[in-house]
């Protein structure tokens, strides 16, 4: 009967711990799991110290999260890129991420004008311009239609744009950190347009968003009928406000900015629009002053995520080289790793699954006795396309490319087990 | 379209395995409705270089620069010289070529269009959609005026905006020549080869990484 009594005295202790406390605590703990060692009171033969204490109960946490142990595992924004934080950009953690999928709330942010608050009964998508019938569509007939469950990786086209100069970053989530790759629910646009019918002379679409920023672009009707998609959820929930809830547009291999967000209309024309963000930007600037434009697909890159800035080694001997791939032509037959700056390489094992058009996961045994690496990793895909030195792109592009950097990265391991992003020349 | 030629066109597609149903002119769910020419006009606003799509209105420099210094120039500054880090609007001639180019509606923007497109459905940035049909092509006339494409007297309207010049107008280069590198030749290379390995840079050493 006591014994009882001083459990629900527990209980009642936490629960009153909540609020300001509880979060000072939080961010303590945080930095004591990453600066500090173990506890030795918790190891054994000692009783861990949360053994005996029940936990929180099944109506504390109605919307499960982390745990605070992970409050590091977090998107974060390099500030000096942009000039207002609304319209600019955060970076997945990748280093931190197995498998292929990224967590909705880990999913980069890229927007131009903040996130809009969409209530779904207020949302309608218009179809308009060369079609048979102008229409427009509630989320409700949306969900009604034949629909599809898609994995596809999302990266933004300046994704490493920081790096065609040098190596400016120091960090996997920084230099790679604009790609994530989630399941996606929704509706072919094929499908979709059966019901609007579509006139022959329909050769371009332009997609609008319904954000402050109106986001615009202009995509080929054969992409649109190949295999882009109308989309409501990821990752089995209801799209997350910064991915574009309730509906966005989903362009399979092609760079983000195209994917359009809120979407709030498809117009359909016989020329491509020519908006801002495809001439002004995501256009690519070659040493002669022309710029190329409408390059849309992104092509085949890869990065090792541990070990990588953010994920020192710690020990000598066993440990496992991971990483990432990922292609917008089809699926990654093979990466290859080096730990010598790529003098010598050797095939990494490839983990299924391996999906067209997603992240794929590979890993690679190392035995570290101390001595310096300079790890790389080079992806081929299903086409036979090989990931190319930035040496390789800047003798095509020049020096003043933003957009499309799929080149292979250096980190450089240290003695003292720090790593860091270096370039070869 | 004539029935011939639908039957021809939808032969065609089914031979090559495009879906047929696209050029259906029959429903096929009845989901959705028809929208209205009203409910279109209001959200159609995108205009296309050719001039498509620019509502009736006009406007020109002269108008336009008062417009612009109250609710453009706090960003952009009065000369479109930008303000801290906002974007610079005016600028940029011959230097896409150079270390350092400056890419500006007056030395990129290939179309004015893109210019009324953008500024009527962005701009001011968070408080976009509020300016009229004939503010927008004053502050456009103004913007191009300051860029020295028009003068400053020019009458900007729907019936010329798709025949403007821009200065960059040739400046860009389609189709997209990707894979752009010689990655296709056959087998990569596995052992002993031949790529510079000595560190010429460390992003330590920059050092603009944000800290926790
Ligand atoms: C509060 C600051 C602010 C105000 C006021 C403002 N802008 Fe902007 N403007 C921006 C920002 C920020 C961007 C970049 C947005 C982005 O890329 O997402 C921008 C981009 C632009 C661009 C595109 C530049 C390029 O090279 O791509 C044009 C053109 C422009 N603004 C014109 C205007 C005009 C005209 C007005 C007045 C009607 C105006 N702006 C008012 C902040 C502002």
């Amino acid at each position: 009967m006591v014994k009882k009594r001083e459990i629900v005295k527990g209980i009642n202790r936490r629960r009153l711990l909540g609020g300001a406390t509880a979060l000072g605590s939080l961010a303590m703990t945080s930095k004591v799991f990453s600066q500090v060692k173990a506890n030795r009171d918790n190891l054994p033969p000692n009783l861990p110290e949360w053994t005996p204490d029940l936990g929180p109960g099944v109506d504390v946490n109605p919307y499960g999260t982390p745990s605070i142990f992970e409050e590091n595992v977090i998107r974060r924004n390099v500030p000096w890129l942009t000039a207002s934080a609304e319209s600019s950009v955060n970076f997945t953690p990748l280093q931190d991420l197995e498998g292929i999928i990224t967590p909705n709330g880990l999913c980069f942010e890229r927007h131009h004008g903040g996130v809009p608050e969409i209530n779904p009964a207020d949302y309608r998508l218009m179809i308009n311009g060369l079609v048979d019938r102008e229409m427009i569509f509630t989320l409700d007939d949306l969900k009604r239609f034949p629909q599809t469950n898609k994995f596809y990786f999302l990266e933004c086209a300046a994704n490493g744009g920081m790096e065609w100069k040098g190596s400016q970053l120091n960090g996997c989530q920084f230099t790679f950190g604009m790609v994530h790759n989630v399941q996606y629910t929704g509706v072919k646009l094929s499908d979709l347009l059966s019901e609007t019918g579509l006139k022959p002379k329909a050769k371009w679409v332009l997609a609008e968003g319904s954000d402050t920023s109106g986001m615009t672009r202009s995509i080929p009707i054969e992409k649109i009928l190949e295999d882009c998609l109308i989309v409501w959820a990821m990752n089995g929930e209801a799209l997350r406000a910064e991915q574009g809830y309730p509906v966005r547009l989903v362009v399979p291999g092609w760079e983000g900015n195209m994917w359009v967000k809120w979407i709030r209309r498809l117009e359909f024309g016989d020329k491509p629009y020519m908006t801002r963000e495809e001439t002004s930007k995501y256009t690519d600037l070659l040493s002669n002053g022309k710029a190329r434009m409408f390059t849309w697909v992104m092509e085949a890159k890869s990065v090792v995520t541990s070990p990588s800035p953010e994920k020192p080694i710690l020990q000598k001997g066993v440990h496992q080289i991971r990483g990432l791939a990922w292609s917008g032509r089809g699926k990654i037959k093979r990466v290859d790793v080096s730990i010598d700056g790529g003098k010598n390489w050797k095939t990494s094992k490839l983990h299924g699954p391996v999906f067209s058009k997603s992240l794929s996961r590979f890993t690679f045994p190392l035995n570290w006795n101390g001595e310096e690496l300079l790890i790389q990793s080079r992806a081929i895909d299903e086409t036979g396309y090989v990931q190319p030195h930035i040496h390789e792109l800047q003798k095509v592009r020049g020096l003043n490319s933003i957009y499309h950097n799929n080149s292979i990265a250096t980190w450089l391991v240290n003695k003292n087990g720090k790593v860091e992003n270096v370039r070869l020349g | 379209m004539f029935g011939l030629a639908k039957l021809f066109i939808s032969t065609v597609c089914f031979l090559l395995c495009v879906c047929v149903s696209t050029y259906a002119s029959e429903r096929q769910f009845y989901l959705g409705k028809i929208a209205t020419p009203e409910e279109v006009l209001g959200w159609d606003i995108d205009v296309r270089p050719d001039g498509l799509g620019a509502p009736v209105g006009s406007g020109n420099a002269i108008n336009g620069e008062e417009i612009y210094a109250e609710v453009c120039a706090g960003c952009h500054g009065d000369f479109g010289e930008g303000m801290d880090r906002w974007p610079e609007l005016v600028g940029g001639e011959d230097t896409l070529d150079t270390h350092d180019p400056l890419k500006t509606t007056g030395s990129y923007w290939p179309y004015a269009s893109t210019m009324y497109d953008y500024i009527y459905r962005a701009m001011p940035f968070g408080m976009s959609q509020s300016l009229t049909v004939d503010e927008t092509y004053q502050i456009v006339a103004f913007i191009l005026n300051m860029n020295d494409i028009i003068d400053e007297d020019f009458v900007l309207s729907n019936k010329n905006i798709g025949k403007i010049e821009m200065p960059n107008r040739d400046g860009f280069l389609l189709p997209d020549p990707r894979p752009d590198i010689d990655v296709f030749s056959g087998t990569p290379c596995m052992s002993d080869c031949d790529v510079p390995i000595t560190i010429i840079g460390k992003a330590r050493d920059i050092d603009v990484t944000p800290e926790d």
